[in-house]
């Protein structure tokens, strides 16, 4: 009953799908061990995250709360609950900067966690959690989508959904966003539809920018969104200077950037944490450290203590955060904005956390990634992660309130995976954009230049129609 | 009509002869209601170009000029007593950073400010093209029309000032032409210089704004000393003649008119445009002029290869090809970077013009 529309392809280890390779194998490898966890399919079937792994099998690996947290990004980085913003000339940075975590990885508050927890209402964390799970569902089918062909790419966000919420939680709805790709979560927290989602991948008319970029590289004026695009970085700048426009505007509004641990390598990063510092811009750079870009581990990418020291390096207060704790995101981006407003001044907050997913539909990640875990007791180190995702790690701490369940995310799967299906068929039927659009928006008014090459191209289409019959419909105001 | 009476005073050598007829009366297409404000008052390009960025920042509570240098005046002096009336919130040095200085005006534009961006060599806005090429031409466009960075201008001086060597001389105007999305300018002289950055700045779209750094105190003239803009995308005819169209732009329009004199000495009627913008460029003008004269010469500083002079007899044999007379001629920098001890001979000079009007002339 819930599966889509079309007849999908029965994917085989043999076919050239790498994540269906991965879990083949792995599947293999947990049969042979047997303490191994399970790995996580992107089936069709609804599973429950909280389901995955029973609290007794995790506790019997790992108390939950390990001091040193693992993190591809940042190995060595100890969890602390002090949520200290580390200030260039005023704190002795340690070599190794902490990791401010609230809740553990068997979603318990850790010691000291009141004093900076965030104080939310029960409708507002119930909101976290089901955004969260919307974009796992989301994720899973329009990363088939693509694999059938429906659509040309897409991007997952496993394992980082509560990066782009929680921070973007923690705003005000009119502070500025420039994302890089990896944060469906935040668009979805601002108010875009699954229907908005995919017209915009299926390209259809109904996408505001008409069809011209890739899947995903969307955005919005009206939610604040600045849109998305392929180029790596470049919207740090950006960040920087509106945020500047705006405190010169008196608006009482920020600027959030997101970037990866791979795109801090970008020229344009360094540049604009040194521009917002000394132009006191007040924006936050938000860096999302999941370890890998596309198949570059972070030990390819730097040999620095993370992207951390950057911010500090550039004069700007700084903290290392547990990106996949809902709460600590809230909490440090909450704070972070207080700075970067009444000190006018910009902020580095580098989110730890893991791609649980590949890069994109682009790449097959077993071919790089890791294969350790980095503790024992999982077979891998995409099942250690796995295990501690936001979705279980959040999911467990509102299970501890009485505020969610394993019933209560298999229904909201259930849902999350029939609207994205529904409005994946649906956004295939609607119409394709007009060619017309092809020449729009280049200037703010057509030049000669594009009155000229339209007029050949009609000219040219007119003349051999009966070639052009399948796109026709696209053609009628050209 | 009142034909506005211009004096060459102070231009560059064996500029006497020149006239410069005011660009407003031969100008068949302009509709834009431009207020010449009455007074006027001899200054430099440089001095021109300060006036132009003073009006801007007046005009327009928006408005932000930044670059390496600016604030104290700038190291050609065009941001001179900016800072003192504007403070330094408006009027803001950078970092030696140029991608991200040219990021940062995006971010302010997209926003809805009016970023002035000074890049102080063009020689040095190469790290910014990924921002320029791929991101500010690209805003409107990629967003739908729902974002865009019309608010941005960047300022660069550019081509040969007489001693700079491979990187304070180059005319890098064909790389951005060739990316659609962006707007190209290129004054000639003092009075161009102020109308047309007043245009640029308050274009609706990113427009790049070469100012050629040779005639920053060399060219000097009438220049109204209130607000008023010229049009973008419209080519200027110097001096009206029948036997050859000859374009170029910047400070090449001098050495072009130059030429021209020498070929009138022979009795070939010149027709001397200066093209002013080179993306979109005023295509209808040249191609009107060649099917009047029937042959054309292009000249710029840029090399050769790619130039955009290649771009404009491409056009114009497409358009014109019944009415040419003779091959369409480019007379420009050779194809080397620009070399210092040899730039004499480097350099599209009088002569070369001269001699490429006569040949094509007598084809």
């Amino acid at each position: 009953a819930d599966s889509l529309q079309r007849p999908m392809k029965r994917f085989h280890p043999a076919a050239g799908c790498g994540a269906t390779r991965i879990h083949f194998s792995m599947r293999t490898a947990a049969r042979k061990c047997r303490s191994a966890v399970k790995l996580w399919r992107p089936a069709s079937r609804a599973r429950s995250a909280l389901a995955y792994i029973s609290e007794p099998e995790h506790e019997a690996r790992c108390t939950g709360n390990e001091p040193e947290a693992g993190f591809v990004g940042a190995p060595g980085s100890r969890y602390v609950s002090e949520m200290k913003f580390f200030y260039p000339h005023v704190d002795h940075v340690p070599p190794i900067l902490p990791c401010f975590r609230l809740v553990d990885d068997l979603g318990r508050l850790v010691e000291g966690a009141e004093q900076h927890l965030p104080v939310l209402n029960e409708e507002l964390l119930q909101k976290l959690q089901t955004t969260m799970i919307r974009v796992s569902e989301y994720d899973k089918v329009f990363n088939d989508a693509q694999r059938q062909g429906r659509i040309s790419f897409y991007l997952v966000s496993r394992g980082e959904e509560a990066c782009s919420i929680g921070s973007c939680a923690a705003l005000d709805p009119r502070d500025l966003l420039l994302p890089q790709y990896r944060e469906l979560g935040a668009l979805l927290w601002r108010g875009f539809t699954c229907h908005d989602v995919a017209n915009q991948l299926t390209s259809n008319a109904l996408d505001p920018a008409h069809g011209r970029q890739l899947p995903l590289h969307i955005g919005s004026k009206e939610k604040s969104i600045v849109y998305i695009k392929s180029t790596l970085g470049t919207q740090c700048p950006h960040a920087a200077g509106a945020s500047y426009a705006l405190k010169l505007q008196r608006t009482s509004r920020i600027s959030l950037c997101y970037f990866g641990d791979g795109t801090s390598s970008h020229a344009d990063v360094p540049s604009a944490l040194n521009i917002a510092a000394v132009h006191k811009c007040p924006t936050i750079f938000f860096c999302r450290n999941n370890g890998y870009a596309i198949s570059t581990n972070v030990a390819d990418q730097y040999v620095s203590d993370g992207v951390a020291p950057r911010g500090i390096a550039f004069g700007m207060p700084t903290i290392r955060i547990d990106g996949n704790d809902m709460l600590a995101v809230f909490a440090a981006t909450q704070r972070a904005r207080e700075i970067a407003l009444q000190e006018s001044r910009p902020v580095l907050i580098e989110a730890m956390t893991y791609r649980i997913g590949a890069h994109s539909t682009s790449d097959d990640d077993s071919k790089y990634r890791t294969k350790k875990s980095p503790h024992a007791g999982w077979d891998s180190e995409r099942a250690f992660w796995e295990s501690r995702s936001p979705i279980i790690r959040f999911g467990r701490y509102l299970q501890s309130k009485g505020l969610f369940s394993v019933h209560r995310e298999e229904e909201l799967r259930k849902a999350a995976r029939r609207e994205a299906i529904d409005a994946l068929n649906l956004a295939e039927r609607a119409a394709k954009p007009d060619y017309s659009h092809m020449f729009t928006d280049v200037y703010d008014e057509l030049s000669w230049v594009q009155h000229e090459q339209q007029n050949k191209l009609k000219a040219h289409v007119q003349k051999y129609a009966h070639k052009y019959a399948d796109i026709m419909p696209q053609l009628v105001s050209l | 009509f009142v034909r506005h009476k211009m004096r060459a005073a102070g231009f560059l050598h064996g500029a006497r002869r020149a006239r410069h007829l005011c660009s407003l009366c031969h100008r068949r297409r302009f509709t834009t209601a431009v207020e010449i404000a009455g007074e006027t008052q001899k200054m430099t390009m440089v001095a021109a170009i300060n006036d132009a960025l003073r009006v801007a920042l007046r005009t327009d509570p928006a408005a932000v000029v930044f670059g390496e240098d600016v604030a104290f005046g700038g190291v050609f002096r065009a941001s001179m007593n900016l800072v003192e009336e504007f403070g330094p919130e408006r009027v803001l040095n950078m970092p030696i950073n140029e991608q991200g200085l040219v990021g940062f005006g995006i971010g302010m534009a997209a926003v809805g400010g009016t970023a002035i961006a000074e890049v102080q060599f063009a020689d040095y806005i190469f790290p910014a093209m990924d921002q320029i090429c791929n991101e500010a031409a690209k805003f409107r466009y990629r967003s739908g029309n729902e974002f865009d960075v019309g608010g941005l201008t960047i300022r660069a001086p550019a081509s040969a000032v007489g001693h700079g060597g491979h990187y304070h001389s180059q005319s890098p105007e064909a790389y951005f032409a060739h990316t659609p999305g962006l707007k190209v300018v290129y004054p000639r002289d003092a009075y161009t210089a102020k109308g047309l950055l007043l245009a640029s700045i308050r274009d609706k779209n990113p427009v790049i704004f070469f100012e050629p750094k040779i005639l920053y105190r060399a060219s000097v003239g009438q220049v109204p000393v209130g607000d008023y803009e010229l049009p973008l995308g419209k080519a200027d005819i110097l001096t009206a003649g029948k036997d050859i169209t000859c374009v170029a732009w910047g400070a090449q329009v001098h050495v072009m008119t130059k030429a021209c004199a020498r070929a009138e000495a022979d009795g070939i009627s010149c027709e001397a445009i200066d093209l002013a913008t080179i993306a979109p460029w005023d295509m209808h003008t040249i191609r009107t002029s060649v099917k009047k004269t029937g042959r054309l010469l292009v000249t710029h500083e840029a090399p050769l290869t790619g130039g955009f002079a290649g771009e404009i007899a491409a056009t114009i044999q497409d358009e014109c090809f019944d009415y040419l007379e003779a091959p369409i001629a480019r007379v420009t920098g050779a194809d080397t970077p620009f070399p210092l001890a040899f730039e004499k001979l480097y350099l599209p000079d009088e002569l070369k013009v001269y001699d490429a009007i006569v040949r094509t002339a007598n084809y």
